[in-house]
């Protein structure tokens, strides 16, 4: 530091420690109430410390045997839907891709140009836009209710083009030029070649996606109608939907806590990642 | 072709549905779809002088202009803080990023508790101040609530953003400006702020982008777009015509003015994103 102020050093943590509290307190509110029963929940004010109802809680939410109003499907189903979905996606958008960058990168085709604009438009016309059509062509192709309907609209990314795209016009000719005096085709240039060189970008790519598809809540609500085929997300909106009297607030506080851990734990665990991934996409 | 599965995602789940949406715009059909009838613009025309509307766009401007407003200048006030600190930025950094993650609609949720007229614990705490706060019957404070719910996801992606952007910025330039005698406050404004403008005008876009697009899941679950329709943001109309209340070319017109202002957006990105704001 430049200059010495303590009480500037001191007025620092001060509000970064505000500010991680604000940020806190919701979700430590959340997992509170996911410690109590019911009966103390909903009095108010209701109690600030944990209670002893957590594992009764949690249990009930992930196995669904309950009685209150809105959806009774059970939330262990429920995370392994969405898990397989943010997978899925996640999964999918990069190794699509990498694939479409390579060909445009590497191939000379008709159409190439066009085709990467193509690809380029499709940044402007996020699912909010449309939604309508787009459901008409899912319902047509007979994909409502099914892993396919969730994932497959939502696995094209321009972003993610974009982005291997850039690194691969980065690697050196000479790199190609090797490959190919030492008899390598150009999918084995691709898979011991590109794919080694970009995993760093595609593991940043992987955390953003897993959040995006785990998150996905327009979607899931509007292809999925059938409970056992709720992402967590969706069904913690139907629990709520039978009004205040009635809502096992409880329960939908611990389902919520679990339907933030996950995606939590991928952002702090793999950070490093995460930093990139948010950089590297947006610019 | 490596190519293939690719084009025909984008075709079929991208192009292929807007063009419906241009072509439903322009049509007019019963909630059976049994007759379909080609009416023009009259769908736009219809946009123009529904009331509801037009209070939807001035609903989804407040709102954006709110949550970019007030994600931006706290997230900055606090990356300007946890730039300072010698020690345990890192620490701040994991606590404060991990609202990245949760999804708008599990931000909903638990906002909705907390600000629950009967049990949320800041209502509650809200009254005994005697404050009356009511975000089911009172416009203003159901707007509030998804602002804060808006803003509270939010801040963590500007703060990435703003830290990235203050570290960046060589140190020299700070020290050279402390010698010459300038205080903290001084060189915040005089040369970290603007330097920083770059970041701030791509966050502005960006925020922009998430308050129009990405909240429908805050606003779906914390308040349903009431109370009345005081809260129903453009793309929440679009979802609820069209799908509530079946008006197929209304709903494709709402979406076909949607599209055109995300494509200005997108201009606007890269245009100036591009170029860098610089002075």
């Amino acid at each position: 530091m430049i200059e010495r102020n303590r009480w500037l050093d001191v007025l620092s943590h001060a509000v970064l420690i505000v500010g991680v509290v604000v940020v806190a307190f919701p979700v430590y509110v959340t997992f509170v109430a996911s410690t109590h029963t019911m009966q103390e929940v909903v009095q108010a004010p209701m109690p600030l410390w944990p209670g002893s109802h957590a594992w009764e809680n949690y249990t009930t939410a992930l196995l669904g045997d309950r009685s209150g109003s809105g959806t009774t499907a059970a939330v262990g189903r429920m995370m392994m839907v969405s898990l397989i979905t943010a997978l899925v996606i996640a999964l999918a958008k990069i190794s699509m891709s990498l694939l479409s960058a390579f060909a445009i990168v590497y191939f000379k085709f008709p159409c190439r140009m066009a085709i990467f604009w193509a690809i380029f438009m499709t940044l402007m016309l996020p699912v909010e836009v449309r939604i309508g059509p787009t459901y008409q062509v899912v319902a047509d192709l007979g994909l409502l209710n099914s892993y396919a309907g969730l994932t497959v609209p939502l696995v094209a990314s321009a972003t993610a083009t974009f982005l291997f795209r850039q690194f691969f016009l980065t690697i050196p000719d000479e790199l190609v030029e090797a490959a190919r005096m030492d008899g390598a085709g150009p999918m084995r240039f691709f898979k011991d070649v590109l794919v080694p060189l970009s995993t760093s970008s595609m593991a940043a790519l992987f955390v953003i996606q897993f959040i995006y598809g785990w998150n996905q809540y327009l979607w899931p609500l509007l292809v999925t109608t059938e409970e056992s085929m709720y992402p967590v997300v969706i069904g913690i909106k139907r629990m709520i939907s039978g009004g205040d009297a009635q809502t096992e607030w409880n329960i939908v506080m611990a389902t919520a806590m679990l339907a933030m851990l996950p995606p939590a734990l991928v952002v702090i665990l793999m950070q490093k990642w995460f930093v990139k991934g948010l950089v590297d996409t947006e610019k | 072709m490596l190519i293939a599965p690719q084009v025909s995602v984008i075709g079929i789940f991208f192009f292929w549905p807007a063009l419906q949406a241009l072509l439903q715009s322009l049509q007019q059909s019963d909630a059976f779809g049994t007759s379909v009838e080609w009416v023009g613009f009259a769908n736009f025309q219809r946009l123009w002088q529904d009331a509801s509307y037009l209070e939807s766009f001035q609903t989804t401007a407040v709102f954006s202009s709110l949550v970019a407003v007030l994600g931006i200048g706290i997230s900055l006030c606090l990356a300007y803080f946890a730039d300072r600190v010698v020690r345990g930025t890192v620490v701040y950094r994991t606590l404060l990023i991990w609202p990245y993650a949760v999804a708008p609609a599990v931000a909903g949720v638990v906002w909705l508790f907390l600000f629950s007229p009967s049990i949320g614990v800041v209502s509650y705490a809200l009254n005994q101040w005697g404050f009356e706060w009511n975000a089911l019957l009172n416009s203003r404070h159901a707007m509030a609530l998804i602002v804060m719910a808006a803003v509270w996801k939010q801040i963590s992606y500007n703060f990435l953003f703003f830290l990235a952007g203050l570290q960046s910025i060589p140190k020299s330039l700070i020290e050279a400006a402390a010698i010459d005698g300038a205080g903290p406050w001084r060189r915040f404004w005089t040369i970290q702020f603007p330097l920083l403008s770059p970041t701030s005008f791509f966050l502005l876009v960006i925020n922009v982008v998430y308050a129009f697009f990405d909240t429908f899941g805050i606003v779906d679950a914390a308040t349903k777009g009431g109370p009345g329709k005081d809260t129903a943001i453009l793309v929440y109309k679009v979802y609820f015509d069209g799908f509530k209340a079946l008006d197929l070319g209304g709903s494709a017109a709402q979406s076909v003015v949607l599209m055109v202002i995300v494509v200005a957006l997108t201009v606007v990105q890269f245009r100036f994103v591009e170029k860098k704001v610089n002075y």
